[in-house]
């Protein structure tokens, strides 16, 4: 009897495509691999350029701070001294302020949208929100240099002077101008659009049937958010404040005019000497000598990984969010 | 063991009155011990507009206090609208306008100055599709609404117990309370729903076709759970199944659209409905020449 | 059958609610006053914050009084959003203001007309311009789109039509690429093109890093538009015995044109102000240089760059004027890909 009923093995469908679709298969596949192209050279030119001197430096080169090269008349390099770690520390902090700042604000202006904002209102604040993210950084950095930096310097004292005593807003000697506290605010200003529109879409996918229950079990608005917008969204606001932070670590002009560089590792927020990898380039790339623009290259390569693995990982939890999300 | 035993509801029953007296402790609007039936529950020309689309016209219905009252009626003719103005979740819908009174204990649920939280207490829902927080336990889905309102209950396990109990679950869950729902087959978390629902303890309970998208078992548990439900509070249930509004509800109201705004043509008890409908279309309708 | 009932909205905002709002609004700004009064607080930042308080203060105790604990929290939550929102647009507006405040005075006819071959940035306003900054951005960007609108489209088709095997790594590089610094970018061509084979600053150099940055947002944008266009029309067009090639052709790229020039703009949208490679690559001249291939290009973010750097009130009007200009264009870019997108969406 169990011999009676024969499963017959499913048959392989082939289709022999036409010329014309072969080649064009192959234009397009050829295309849609264009960005694998450009990712891997970018790491091996870069690499390439960077090798001489990551090999002289070997680990120094992110663990040590001084950034010194000395040349002879002729050019030569008689010694050099390349270490790129208050430029990454810097490059962190900046970054993880402009992060802080800018997440709670982008979580409360994304609820506000979704679930607060009458209809016309949410359409125009929408449009504003996307076309800031397309807004150039000169312009930030511009407007952060002229208008914000002197008010953030006073935010800045005043935070030292009521909460000087933790550590992190230790200011000694007593120097605010051009702080990572003030890039950080103009960061955070520049990536409250990404993590705003972010979050936007993932509680715009929160599930309408959860909202409505709780909305029947006698929730108040914000109770429902808190039961169900929130849980749901949570992991994906994360992924949008990792790519804003991706986003901060990466930028360079509006980090430039507005932070103070110095090479020595500063953890304190508020004072005037900070770091930036990106900044560090524009800054030194003048004048450099090739074998300094060696050094600069390695500097992006560590930048350009860097950034690869934030926004990787962004996008990774990102993703998973939208998938679980029922 | 699947029946709730005849002791174990007279316990059930007898618990009620002292958690009750803590929820009403607790700035509950509930006034009234459960065992007073519910609640008179009552609509004065209700209409209701989405845009300019008229889609309900002037119901007036009143629902006894501790009763079963079926809405039957061909899709689109209004039903689900009306249930969702009496506890005001039709609001929620972008453009959405209404007319008329609904009449809770004779106020008007949609009167200015009306806390609209308050209202959904008293009046609690099930919906179509089950839908317990996926982010919660099983016992924190059954509680959830305790929490939401912020309410205070003297006795959480007491409370979990008797509305998974009431809502026929317990046996099945009571070992697995802080696993999470999603592991509950669609009867069981339709019935989670419905413990869910009555953890606040509200007088009425709006049923939108609870068992249209469970198999037949499970529909028959939700039965039961309903006639059992009945005694202590008044029951609304919209159902696109005319044997099930002949097994559960004492009353029955029929709707049709004529291709306007719904409306309500007849409502008496359920058995004369189904044997000597007064309106011709009733007739047709029950009969199954069309819908 | 006669109905008398009209729609009424119950549940929406009464003129004496609105009264009622407001009050607690003017309540909320005379109490911010009288305490920044009485305290030793002074500045903006005091009254803002105060005021934000005293507000989300006034709605909470007032809801806590009618409605209860849960309303009150949520009052106070309504107030915390809102700032959130106020605090997102606010430094746009800022922006905005201080950009027009400060770039129209520098504005004047014939700086669309003049480069600055004949000027410094610290000569008066009214000699030289940005002709030759115009003329360079354009002709960067127009390299650019020839280069990356083509990557772009078949990076999206890939992921939308072909949908092969690598269709899941590529959509995630395309992100990971759309993250890259610009100044990586900058690097990358300075190492790969620029030092071994071109040896000089050019316009194409910069092109090369821009159509970098903007192949993300095209495919990106692409993609999503891609993926509206409904499946039976592929379906049709196969179904008729085209091949995949005219299918698409024929059918789905027409059916998606506005859409897709909606990512194009937005590709320039984002390319347009990019400064950093710009610094890097193009070595930015002063005279117009109609040659992309060929010496130094000018551009506006250099212009706006090398005047805001040159430090004299001159040449800051000279950048603002600048941004001015660069702002302008980006609105332009930015209102069109909407209406575009719209149109999309009505049909």
């Amino acid at each position: 009897m169990s011999n009676a009923t024969l499963v017959p093995e499913a048959r392989k469908i082939s289709t022999e495509p036409r010329r014309s679709d072969k080649v064009f298969r192959g234009i397009v596949t050829t295309g849609g691999l264009s960005s694998l192209v450009i990712l891997g050279l970018i790491a091996l030119f870069l690499a390439y350029r960077g090798y001489e001197v990551l090999q002289q430096e070997g680990l120094g080169f992110i663990t040590k701070a001084e950034w010194a090269i000395t040349t002879d008349d002729a050019g030569n390099v008689l010694e050099s001294h390349f270490g790129l770690s208050a430029m990454l520390v810097g490059t962190i902090l900046c970054s993880l302020v402009a992060v802080v700042i800018a997440l709670p604000i982008s979580v409360f202006s994304a609820l506000f949208l979704n679930f607060y904002a009458p209809n016309w209102m949410k359409k125009i604040l929408i449009a504003i929100v996307d076309m800031m993210a397309a807004f150039p950084s000169i312009l930030f950095g511009i407007w952060g240099f002229l208008v914000l930096m002197p008010s953030v310097e006073y935010w800045g004292k005043l935070i030292n002077k009521y909460l000087g005593w933790i550590p992190l807003f230790e200011v000694k000697p007593y120097f605010f101008t051009r702080s990572p506290f003030v890039a950080g605010v103009v960061l955070a200003i520049m990536i409250i659009p990404i993590i705003t529109s972010v979050s936007r879409e993932i509680f715009a996918q929160a599930p309408l049937d959860r909202i409505q229950a709780a909305f029947a079990l006698g929730a108040t608005r914000w109770a429902m958010i808190k039961a169900v917008v929130i849980p749901h969204g949570r992991s994906g606001v994360i992924g949008g404040a990792m790519l804003g932070l991706g986003r901060a670590m990466g930028e360079t002009v509006a980090v430039y005019t507005v932070l103070n560089i110095v090479f020595q590792i500063n953890w304190h927020v508020l004072l005037g000497a900070g770091g930036n990898v990106a900044s560090l380039i524009i800054l030194k790339f003048g004048e450099a000598s090739p074998y300094e623009i060696k050094a600069l290259m390695a500097a992006g390569l560590i930048l350009f990984l860097l950034t690869l693995v934030v926004n990787a990982l962004a996008n990774v939890i990102v993703k998973s969010t939208g998938k679980s999300g029922r | 063991m699947i029946q709730t035993p005849e002791s174990e509801k007279e316990m059930t029953s007898s618990a009620q009155p002292s958690s009750l007296a803590s929820v009403a402790n607790a700035k509950s609007p509930r006034t009234q011990p459960t065992k007073a039936t519910g609640t008179g529950l009552e609509t004065r020309g209700i209409h209701a507009w989405f845009g300019k689309n008229h889609v309900l016209s002037n119901v007036n219905l009143e629902f006894a206090a501790g009763s079963v009252t079926a809405l039957i009626g061909p899709s689109g003719c209004g039903k689900s609208t009306f249930i969702r103005t009496i506890n005001r979740m039709h609001e929620f819908i972008p453009g959405a306008a209404m007319a008329g009174e609904v009449l809770l204990d004779g106020k008007d649920v949609y009167a200015p100055g009306v806390d609209v939280t308050k209202i959904r207490l008293q009046i609690g829902m099930v919906f179509q599709k089950p839908n317990p927080f996926p982010s919660m336990t099983i016992g924190e889905n059954v509680l959830s609404g305790i929490k939401l309102a912020q309410l205070k209950v003297d006795n959480k396990d007491e409370l979990l117990e008797e509305c998974l109990v009431r809502a026929g679950l317990w046996n099945e869950v009571k070992d697995r309370l802080n696993t999470h729902g999603g592991s509950l087959s669609g009867g069981q978390q339709q019935r989670l729903c419905i413990a869910r629902a009555l953890a606040v303890r509200p007088q009425v309970l709006l049923m939108d076709e609870p068992c249209s998208a469970l198999d037949p078992g499970s529909t028959l548990r939700i039965e039961e759970t309903i006639r059992e439900l009945s005694d202590t509070m008044t029951i609304v249930i919209v159902t696109h199944n005319m044997q099930q509004a002949a097994r559960v509800s004492d009353y029955t109201a029929f709707f049709l659209s004529d291709g306007g705004p719904g409306e309500m043509i007849e409502v008496s008890r359920t058995s004369e409905i189904f044997s000597q409908p007064k309106d011709q279309r009733t007739e047709n309708y029950v009969t199954g020449r069309f819908g | 059958m006669t109905t008398t009932a009209a729609p009424t909205k119950p549940w929406a905002k009464s003129p004496r609610d609105r009264i009622r709002d407001f009050a607690f609004a003017i309540l909320a700004i005379a109490f911010s006053y009288a305490f920044v009064g009485v305290t030793a607080m002074k500045g903006k930042l005091a009254y803002a914050a105060i005021l934000i308080i005293a507000y989300a203060l006034i709605t909470g105790v007032f809801a806590f009084v009618t409605r209860g604990g849960p309303a009150a929290k949520d009052a106070v939550i309504k107030s915390c959003v809102a700032i959130g929102a106020i605090l997102t647009v606010l430094p746009i507006a800022s922006i905005i203001f201080t950009v027009l405040k400060n770039g129209l005075p520098g504005i004047h006819l014939s700086m669309f007309t003049t480069d600055m071959s004949m000027a410094t940035p610290t000569d008066p306003i009214a000699t030289g311009g940005l002709l030759h900054a115009i003329t360079g951005t354009l002709t960067m960007v127009l390299l650019a789109l020839i280069m990356s609108v083509p990557i772009g489209i078949l990076t999206a088709l890939y992921l939308t039509e072909i949908s092969g095997k690598f269709a899941g790594p590529i959509r995630f590089l395309v992100q990971a690429m759309s993250g890259v610094p610009s100044i990586v970018a900058g690097l990358f061509i300075l190492s790969a093109v620029l030092y071994p084979i071109t040896k000089a600053y050019s316009g194409l150099m910069g092109a090369l890093a821009l159509t970098i940055l903007m192949i993300p947002t095209i495919a990106r944008t692409s993609e999503e538009v891609l993926r509206l266009i409904p499946n039976d029309l592929r379906e049709a067009g196969t179904a008729l015995g085209g091949t995949q090639w005219r299918t698409v052709a024929m059918i789905v790229l027409p059916a998606a044109r506005s859409g897709l020039m909606t990512a194009v703009i937005l590709g320039i949208a984002r390319i347009a102000g990019e400064t950093a490679p710009i610094l890097l690559l193009t070595g930015g001249g002063d005279k117009i240089n109609p040659n992309a291939f060929n010496g130094p290009m000018g551009s506006l973010p250099y212009y706006i760059w090398k005047s805001f750097n040159a430090g004299s009130p001159e040449a800051l009007t000279r950048a603002w004027a600048g941004l001015l200009v660069l702002m302008v264009l980006i609105l332009i870019l930015f209102t069109a890909a909407r209406a575009l997108s719209t149109r999309k969406v009505s049909k």
